[in-house]
């Protein structure tokens, strides 16, 4: 039971982590790779404010911050410096990890000890495993509700014609350079909060820990697509969270099967790739028939 | 003509690929005045320099030397963005002109707010409704039964007649046609092109249309244009055009090819 707890624990936390990258990877249509250096800043720059002092909740915002400020240069680098996306995420990706040595002073800081938001009262009364609940969720459903309002307004509006059609959304007078690098300032913060969050939930930072991150945020986001199917675009960024979650699950059942905590980020691949792989694979093999014609009998 | 123009280009040079090997000077000291009103056809082989001119006044190609004139205001150094304050534009890609995820309505409400600044407002879609139903009703296509729908969705006929009324939704001082009903089939094409003549004369719109139809160069617009190899070698407006025939054009082409 408390497993499972954990699992929706972890899920709704790393959930965050897919509500972001759905900003650049599914509504501006690019990969962005800087969310792997952005998650461990966002993680080094809290750990350590708090380390220093710094009360939780602001030590959070200063993650986010911090990633906005990571998603600006790619922005700029992208849409100035006309550097092709992948390779300008990239780059400050490589140089998230000089900075976050800095910032950290050493590759990892822990908190034992410390105050952080997980140390609030009513959250320890809570059962094991409950806190990170209760904290993912609360964090996911303001986020969620935000970014729906959000992409109601015109602004929002403006952000996501960008993605969908740069050329005419030009011709309607909308600044698709401003909006990339909103995209960008807006989804690389909250990748940074997501990585404030879950190093105080495991109760350190290391300056590793964004390696792969980009696998199981983009895991979540094809997890809910495969899942859920045909969405509205609010209910696809609901379907990210629960994406997220089904994964934690995924993993927990393979890591029951027996296999060791290090074949995670392989494990990650496979299990992406998979996804990735559904619509030709369910062609292939006619999954969709022997599902609802019951076996390869009546398959034509 | 007695009335100033609404757009000017004087002595306009645009040069692609600059500074490579493939240099060219694609428009070469164009000169073109479009007053308050006029529906000009515009023909002109393959190169001619027809799509650079619509590029060339909506920005997204900088010009070399020459000015650009909006009602008199030099707008060559402004940006596709500020420009599209006052220009509507159809592309002859019906993929091009519209926002694939997003509905009908959504397109409209986007087109509605043309070069205005964009901020974190509600976007008013519901209180719209009655005006992109009624907007949409003057086509044929049933377009007005789908603002639901994604255009992705729709087909190309009707994604076209969606691109036209975005670009005219909200006056614009020019509206430009990019051979926007050259993709279609060659009922659909007709139906557009009525509808899309009937808007214009209807609200008085100053319009360029590029088109490779002689029938429809002669048939339409109150004035026809040629361009070739970078300039406008033919203009003709009122009566004049109006007694031209085909023949006379086809002449007019051949002999260009000649030279």
């Amino acid at each position: 039971m408390s497993m499972i707890v954990s699992s929706i624990g972890q899920g709704l936390l790393w959930g965050i982590l897919g509500v972001a990258l759905f900003l650049t990877f599914r509504i501006l249509n690019f990969p962005d790779m800087t969310v792997e250096g952005t998650f461990p800043l966002g993680a080094a720059v809290t750990t350590t404010a708090i380390t220093k002092g710094v009360p939780p909740i602001l030590a959070c915002l200063l993650g986010f911050v911090a990633g906005a400020i990571a998603g600006l240069l790619t922005g700029l680098l992208y849409t100035k410096g006309k550097i092709p996306i992948l390779l300008a995420g990239i780059l400050v990706m490589t140089a998230c990890l000089s900075i976050n040595l800095r910032i950290m002073g050493g590759s990892n800081v822990s908190l034992l000890g410390k105050q952080t938001i997980f140390s609030a009262h009513f959250l320890e009364a809570l059962p094991k495993y409950f806190d990170s609940v209760f904290v993912g969720l609360l964090t996911i459903f303001i986020i969620t509700i935000l970014l729906v309002l959000f992409l109601q307004t015109k602004l929002g509006q403006a952000f996501i014609a960008t993605g969908d059609n740069p050329v005419m959304a030009r011709s309607l007078g909308i600044n698709t350079d401003s909006m990339t690098i909103m995209g960008l300032m807006l989804s690389n913060g909250i990748i940074g909060l997501g990585g404030a969050l879950i190093s105080q939930s495991n109760g350190y930072a290391d300056v590793n820990m964004g390696i792969g991150i980009i696998v199981i945020a983009l895991a979540s986001i094809i997890i809910g697509e495969v899942v859920f199917g045909e969405l509205t675009l609010n209910q696809r960024l609901i379907a990210v969270t629960l994406g997220s979650i089904i994964y934690r699950f995924v993993i927990l059942l393979v890591l029951q099967l027996g296999f060791s905590t290090n074949d995670l980020n392989l494990l990650s691949a496979i299990i992406l790739a998979l996804c990735l792989m559904s619509p030709i694979l369910s062609k292939k093999l006619k999954l969709t028939k022997i599902i609802t014609q019951g076996g390869f009998k009546n398959a034509k | 003509m007695q009335s100033k123009p609404t757009l000017s280009l004087k002595n306009v040079v645009t040069t692609v690929n600059t500074g490579t090997p493939s240099e060219s000077i694609i428009l070469n000291k164009l000169n073109l005045d479009i007053y308050p009103g006029d529906f000009i056809t515009v023909l002109g082989s393959n190169g001619a320099g027809k799509s650079t001119l619509f590029n060339t006044i909506t920005g997204n190609l900088q010009i070399s030397s020459g000015q650009i004139l909006l009602n008199n205001i030099d707008i060559a150094k402004e940006s596709v963005e500020k420009r599209a304050h006052y220009l509507g534009r159809v592309f002859q890609d019906p993929k091009m002109g519209t926002a694939p995820r997003m509905t009908v309505a959504e397109n409209l409400n986007l087109a509605l707010q043309r070069g205005e600044t964009r901020g974190l407002t509600p976007r008013h879609l519901n209180k719209h409704q009655p005006l992109f139903k009624k907007l949409t009703g003057i086509m044929s296509n049933s377009l007005n039964t789908k603002l639901d729908v994604a255009t992705q969705n729709l087909s190309g006929g009707q994604r076209q007649a969606l691109s036209f009324l975005m670009a005219i939704i909200k006056k614009p001082e020019l509206l430009l046609l990019d051979e926007h009903t050259a993709a279609l089939d060659p009922k659909t094409s007709f139906q557009l092109m009525s509808e899309t003549n009937k808007v214009i004369s209807e609200q008085n719109l100053t319009c360029l249309m590029i088109t490779h139809h002689l029938d429809d160069a002669l048939k339409y617009g109150n004035r026809l244009i040629v361009i070739d190899k970078g300039k406008v070698v033919f203009d003709v407006a009122g009566a004049q055009k109006d007694n031209l025939t085909k023949e006379q054009l086809l002449n007019f082409f051949n002999d260009l090819v000649e030279v």
